[in-house]
C-alpha cells in the first residue's frame, strides 16, 4: 500500500504495534461536486497513500482521457465512480471511503446527489463524529451551506470543519477567508453549532491538506489532516458517564447461564454495579461481564458485551439496562423531530413501526406541530410530511419505551420508522422529550371509558361499512379484501358476514320479509355495539330493503355509517351463481329469493357504488379506501 | 478509549446479534478465505458462551484449492459448528469448468446459481457474507443489510437507508437479506486482526514452494491433474503465495518469500497493486461486479 513509513520495512512488529492503537474517526463531507468535494476526498485518499499502483495508473490514464485538470491528476475521478450508476437510474444515498494514517483510521461518508440531499445527508451524518462543510471561496456562504449546517446540527454532530476551498481562485486572499469565516460563525451561532475550525485550502492544489501551505503564510492553524488526526470527539462524559445498554439478545446456552448481550452505548459498567431494567424498573446488580477471552473488569461505551446479573429477573430484547443513579425516561408520548425519507407522505394517525435501540413498537404521529424550511430555517405550518421534509411532531407509541433525549444520547434517542406494508425504512427521528399526559396513575378512576376512549386507545375512528347487493354480487369477496387492507394499515376491524350470522346469532330466522328485517336489525345492533367498542365494522349482507339499511344508519352517529352498493345486473349474478343458489331458486328448491321472487331495493344514494361489471375486487377496495381517506376517517 | 479494531469488532458483533434476534433462519456463508476466518472468529465471540446459532454454508465449485477444503473441514469440526456444503448438481452434470466454459459461466453456474439453490433448498432468510466496502468501487455504497427479491436479485429500489446502528431486517415472504458485518473493515484491518488474535488461516496465504505455470502474465498453481497443460507448458516450482483465495485456475499467485504473518502484512503494506488484481473474475468487463451483484452474486 506504499505507506511511506520506513518502519514497515525496518520493524514490522513495531509498526503493527503502533497501528494497533489507532483510533477511529468517522466524518461526512458536505457540499456539491462544484465545491470540490470529490476532489477533496480523492486528495485525502491520495495523500494518505491509500492508492495502489494499479489504481494510480488508472487515475493517470483517466485524468488524461476525461479529466478536467488538463492532464494533471484529477482526484475527483477516484470517487466519481457514480456517474454510470446515475445513468442506470440507481439511487446512491451514501458511499463510504476508507483511509488511514499512523494515528487514525478514517471512514468518510460521501453523499452525492442534490435531489435526495436531506435524506442522504441525514443518513451519512447519523454515524459521523465530524462534518466537513465545503465552501467555494468565490461564492461564500450560500443557501446550501446553511442547509448542510442545519442538518449537521440537527443530527448532533459537534465538530465542524469549515473548509474554505478553492482559495487559489481568489489569490489566497486572507481577507476573503476572514470574511467567509466571520459570516459563517454568525450563522452557526444561531443554530447552535460550536467547535468550528475554519481552514483555508485548495483541495486541487493541495494547500493546507497535509502541510501548511506557503501560499497562506497568514494561516497557522491546523492542516485538514492534522485536525482530523487530533480532534477529540469522544467526550469524557460519554466514556465515564451514565451507563446504557439496550438488550439485543438473551444468551441462554443452557439452564445454568442467562446472559444479556448488547452494546454499551453510553458510560461504563463493572461487576457489582447497581442497574435497573427499563421500562419495567426492576433492579439488580451486575454479576459478570462474560467474554470468550475471560471475564472483564469493566466495559465502556462502544463495546459489545454479555452481562449476567445477580438476580433472576425478567428481561428481554428491547429492554434497556441502565445505571440506577440516572435512569432514562419512560414514556409513550413524545415530542420528536422527524425526517421523512420516502415518496409517500407521512400522515398523522397512520401507524408505523418505530425501531429505537433494540426495541420495535407501533407508533403514530398525533400532530405535526410545524415543519422546517431547510433553506430558510423558518417554521412552516403543516399537516403532513413529504419526502425530504423535516417536522417537529407529537408522537405516541403503543407501549412504554425507555429513552433519553437525542441531544444526550444518539442510541437511546434516535429512531427509524418502518412502513408496515412495504417494510421500507421511511423516516428517521430524534426524540426530544416526553409529553405530559394522562398517564398519571391516580387519575384512572375518573376516566370515562366511552366510545371516544375506546377509539383513542386503538388510534382510529370507528365506523360501519355496510355492503349491500344481490346474492353473488361479490360483497363478501370485496369485504374480506378490504378488511385485509385495513388490517395492514393497523386498523382494528371486524367483519360481520350475513351468511355466518345466519349460522349463529340468527339461526332461528328464515327468509320471510319479517325474518329478513329482524336479521338486519340484529346485525345492525351488533355492529353498533362494536362501533361503541371503537371498532371498524364491515357488514356484508344482501339487506334488500332500504328501510332497514336506514335503520342501521341511524343507530350510529353521523359520519359513522357508509353504505357500499355492490351493483351487479341480476343476469350477471345469476350467470356467476357461485353458490348455486340461483339454480336452486329457479328450480323451486329455494323460495323468497332476492331478485327473483323477493324484491331488492337498490340504494339511491350510497356513499360508494361499485360497478362489478367494470371493477375488479382489488379496484373496488382501492375505490373504497380512497373514499375513506378522502373524507378523513382513516386518520 | 477503544482502538479502531475494537470498534470494528464491536460493530460486527452488534450486527450479527441483530440478525439472530430479528431473523428466523440465518446462515453464514463461509468461503474459507481470510475474511471468512475473521467473520467466523467474530461469530464465536458474539454469542459466547453459546455457539453461533446458525450453520456455515460453503458453496463449493469443485475447483477450490485442496488445502482450502481440508482447512474448511478441520475448522468446522474444531469449532463444533454445523457445516453445509452445497455443490450445484447442474455444474456437476454439465462438467462446468473455467477452461471450456470461461470464467464468467463458471462463476455464474457454480457460485451465483449454486448460492441461490442452497438458500432456497434450506430456506435461509438471511446470509452473512464477508464482503468489505473497500474491496471495490461498487461496494462502497453497499448497505450492511442488503435486501434481495424472492428471485435473489439486488433491486436498487428495495435498498433502505441505514441510520445510526438501527438496521431494518423486516422483509416480505420470499425475500432474503445479505448481511455484511465486515463492511467497514479494510484489508489491513483484516490482517491486523488476524495477527492480533492468532486466527487460523489457510496455509496458501503463506509462501511455499508450489508447482505453478505462468499464463498471460499470471501464475496459476497446478493444484491437481485437471489443469490442462498448454503446449510446451511445464509446471515449475516457485515460492509463491496467494492474496485472495478462490477457484485455483482463476486465482493468481504472487512470487513471495513471506512465510509468516508479519512478513505477509509487511509485503502487503509495501506492495503497490490492489488486492483484487489477483482475481481474474473482475477483469471480464468494467462494471462487472455491479452486474454480478444484480444477478445475485454475493
Amino acid at each position: 500500500m506504499a505507506h511511506v513509513s520506513d518502519l514497515i520495512a525496518e520493524d514490522i512488529e513495531l509498526y503493527l504495534k503502533t497501528h494497533e492503537n489507532k483510533s477511529l474517526l468517522r466524518f461526512i463531507t458536505c457540499g456539491s461536486v462544484d465545491d470540490g468535494k470529490s476532489t477533496l476526498i480523492g486528495r485525502l485518499l491520495y495523500e494518505s497513500k491509500m492508492l495502489f499502483e494499479d489504481q494510480l495508473t488508472q487515475l493517470e490514464a483517466d485524468s488524461k482521457k476525461v479529466g478536467t485538470q488538463a492532464g494533471d491528476l484529477d482526484f475527483a475521478l477516484l470517487v466519481d465512480g457514480l456517474t454510470a450508476e446515475r445513468e442506470q437510474g440507481i439511487t446512491i444515498d451514501v458511499a463510504y471511503r476508507f483511509f488511514s494514517t499512523d494515528k487514525r483510521k478514517f471512514i468518510v461518508a460521501d453523499t452525492p446527489g442534490h435531489e435526495q440531499y436531506t435524506r442522504n445527508m441525514i443518513t451519512g451524518a447519523s454515524t459521523a463524529d465530524v462534518a466537513i462543510i465545503l465552501i467555494d471561496a468565490r461564492k461564500g456562504v450560500l443557501t446550501q451551506t446553511r442547509r448542510h449546517s442545519y442538518l449537521v446540527s440537527l443530527i448532533g454532530i459537534r465538530h465542524v470543519v469549515l473548509a474554505i476551498n478553492k482559495l487559489d481562485m481568489v489569490g489566497y486572499s486572507e481577507e476573503v477567508f476572514n470574511r467567509i469565516d466571520h459570516d459563517y460563525r454568525v450563522f452557526a451561532k444561531k443554530i447552535g453549532l460550536q467547535n468550528i475550525a475554519a481552514i483555508p485550502m485548495s483541495a486541487l492544489k493541495g494547500d493546507n491538506i497535509t502541510e501548511l501551505s506557503r501560499n497562506t503564510p497568514w494561516y497557522s492553524g491546523d492542516t485538514l489532516m492534522s485536525y482530523l488526526e487530533n480532534v477529540q470527539v469522544e467526550d469524557a462524559a460519554e466514556q465515564s458517564g451514565v451507563f446504557r445498554m439496550p438488550v439485543q439478545w438473551v444468551n441462554r446456552p443452557n439452564l445454568d447461564f442467562r446472559g444479556y448481550s448488547g452494546m454499551v452505548v453510553r458510560g461504563s459498567v463493572k461487576p457489582g454495579d447497581a442497574i435497573c431494567v427499563l421500562p419495567s424498573g426492576r433492579e439488580s446488580h451486575v454479576a459478570r461481564i462474560v467474554t470468550q477471552e475471560g471475564d472483564l473488569e469493566t466495559a465502556i461505551s462502544g463495546q459489545s458485551i454479555t452481562l449476567t446479573l445477580t438476580d433472576e429477573i425478567d428481561i428481554s430484547r428491547g429492554d434497556v439496562l441502565a445505571t440506577t443513579d440516572s435512569p432514562p425516561g419512560v414514556a409513550n408520548q413524545f415530542e420528536a423531530t422527524v425526517v421523512w425519507m420516502t415518496d409517500e407522505a407521512m400522515l398523522p394517525g397512520r401507524p408505523y413501526l418505530m425501531k429505537i435501540g433494540t426495541k420495535t413498537v407501533t407508533a403514530n404521529v398525533s400532530t405535526v406541530k410545524h415543519k422546517v424550511n431547510v433553506n430558510t430555517l423558518e417554521q412552516v405550518a403543516a399537516t403532513r410530511l413529504e419526502l425530504n421534509e423535516i417536522g417537529v411532531c407529537n408522537l405516541s407509541t403503543d407501549q412504554l419505551i425507555a429513552f433519553d433525549p437525542y441531544s444526550e444520547d444518539r442510541d437511546t434517542g434516535g429512531f427509524i420508522m418502518i412502513d408496515r406494508l412495504t417494510n421500507n425504512t421511511v423516516g428517521a427521528g430524534m426524540l426530544h422529550s416526553a409529553l405530559r399526559q394522562s398517564r398519571d396513575n391516580s387519575q384512572w378512576q375518573n376516566i370515562d371509558v366511552n366510545k371516544q376512549a375506546h377509539a383513542a386507545i386503538k388510534g382510529q375512528k370507528p365506523f360501519i361499512i355496510w355492503f349491500t347487493g344481490l346474492s353473488g354480487s361479490g360483497k363478501s369477496t370485496i369485504a374480506i379484501l378490504l378488511e385485509r387492507k385495513l388490517y395492514s394499515l393497523g386498523k382494528h376491524t371486524y367483519l360481520l358476514d350475513g351468511d355466518a350470522i345466519r349460522h349463529g346469532l340468527n339461526k332461528d330466522l328464515g327468509f320471510t320479509d319479517a325474518d329478513r328485517i329482524e336479521n338486519v336489525r340484529r346485525t345492525a345492533e351488533v355492529a353498533k355495539l362494536m362501533v361503541d367498542a371503537g371498532q371498524i365494522v364491515l357488514v356484508s349482507m344482501i339487506s334488500p330493503f332500504s328501510a332497514e339499511r336506514e335503520m342501521a344508519r341511524e343507530l350510529v352517529a353521523q359520519g359513522e355509517f357508509f353504505e357500499v352498493f355492490v351493483d351487479v345486473p341480476i343476469q350477471a349474478a345469476e350467470e356467476r351463481d357461485p353458490k348455486g343458489l340461483y339454480k336452486k331458486a329457479r328450480s323451486g328448491e329455494l323460495k323468497d329469493f332476492t331478485g327473483l321472487d323477493s324484491p331488492y331495493e337498490a340504494p339511491e344514494n350510497p356513499e360508494v357504488r361499485i360497478d362489478t361489471t367494470t371493477q375488479t375486487p382489488e379496484q373496488a377496495v382501492e375505490h373504497i379506501i380512497n373514499y375513506l381517506l378522502g373524507i378523513g376517517v382513516l386518520g | 478509549m477503544l482502538t479502531h479494531l475494537q470498534r470494528l469488532e464491536a460493530e460486527s458483533i452488534q450486527i450479527m446479534r441483530e440478525v439472530v434476534a430479528e431473523c428466523e433462519h440465518p446462515v453464514m456463508l463461509y468461503s474459507i478465505g481470510k475474511d471468512s476466518a475473521v467473520m467466523l472468529h467474530l461469530a464465536m465471540k458474539a454469542f459466547y458462551p453459546s455457539k453461533p446459532p446458525f450453520p456455515l454454508l460453503h458453496v463449493d465449485t469443485t475447483w477450490k484449492f485442496r488445502e482450502m477444503i481440508e482447512f474448511r473441514d478441520v475448522m468446522a469440526k474444531k469449532l463444533g459448528l454445523e457445516l453445509i456444503v452445497h455443490i450445484n448438481p447442474q455444474g456437476v452434470e454439465k462438467k462446468i469448468n473455467p477452461f471450456t466454459h470461461g470464467s464468467a459461466i463458471h462463476t455464474d453456474i457454480w457460485k451465483t446459481e449454486g448460492l441461490k439453490q442452497a438458500l432456497d433448498k434450506y430456506g435461509f432468510d438471511v446470509a452473512f457474507g464477508g464482503a468489505r466496502r473497500d474491496e471495490e468501487k461498487s461496494r462502497a455504497k453497499e448497505r450492511i443489510f442488503s435486501i434481495r427479491s424472492a428471485q435473489h436479485r439486488w433491486d436498487p429500489k428495495l435498498q433502505r437507508p441505514e441510520l445510526w446502528r438501527l438496521y431494518n431486517a423486516r422483509k416480505h415472504k420470499g425475500e432474503s437479506i445479505r448481511v455484511f458485518p465486515l463492511s467497514n473493515w479494510t484489508e489491513l484491518d483484516i490482517w491486523q486482526y488476524i495477527y492480533l488474535n492468532n486466527i487460523p488461516i489457510v496455509p496458501l496465504y503463506f509462501a511455499k514452494e508450489r508447482p505453478v505455470v505462468e499464463r498471460d502474465g499470471t501464475l496459476i498453481m497446478v493444484d491437481d491433474e485437471r489443469l490442462p497443460m498448454r503446449e510446451g507448458e511445464q509446471p515449475m516450482m516457485k515460492s509463491v503465495r496467494f492474496r485472495t483465495l478462490g477457484c485455483y485456475p482463476l486465482t493468481g499467485a504472487i512470487e513471495s518469500e513471506a512465510n509468516t504473518l508479519t512478513a505477509i502484512i509487511q509485503e502487503m503494506l509495501l506492495t503497490r497493486t490492489s488486492e483484487r488484481q489477483g482475481r481474474l473474475i473482475d477483469h471480464d468487463s468494467t462494471g462487472s461486479m455491479e452486474k454480478k451483484k444484480q444477478e445475485g452474486y454475493f
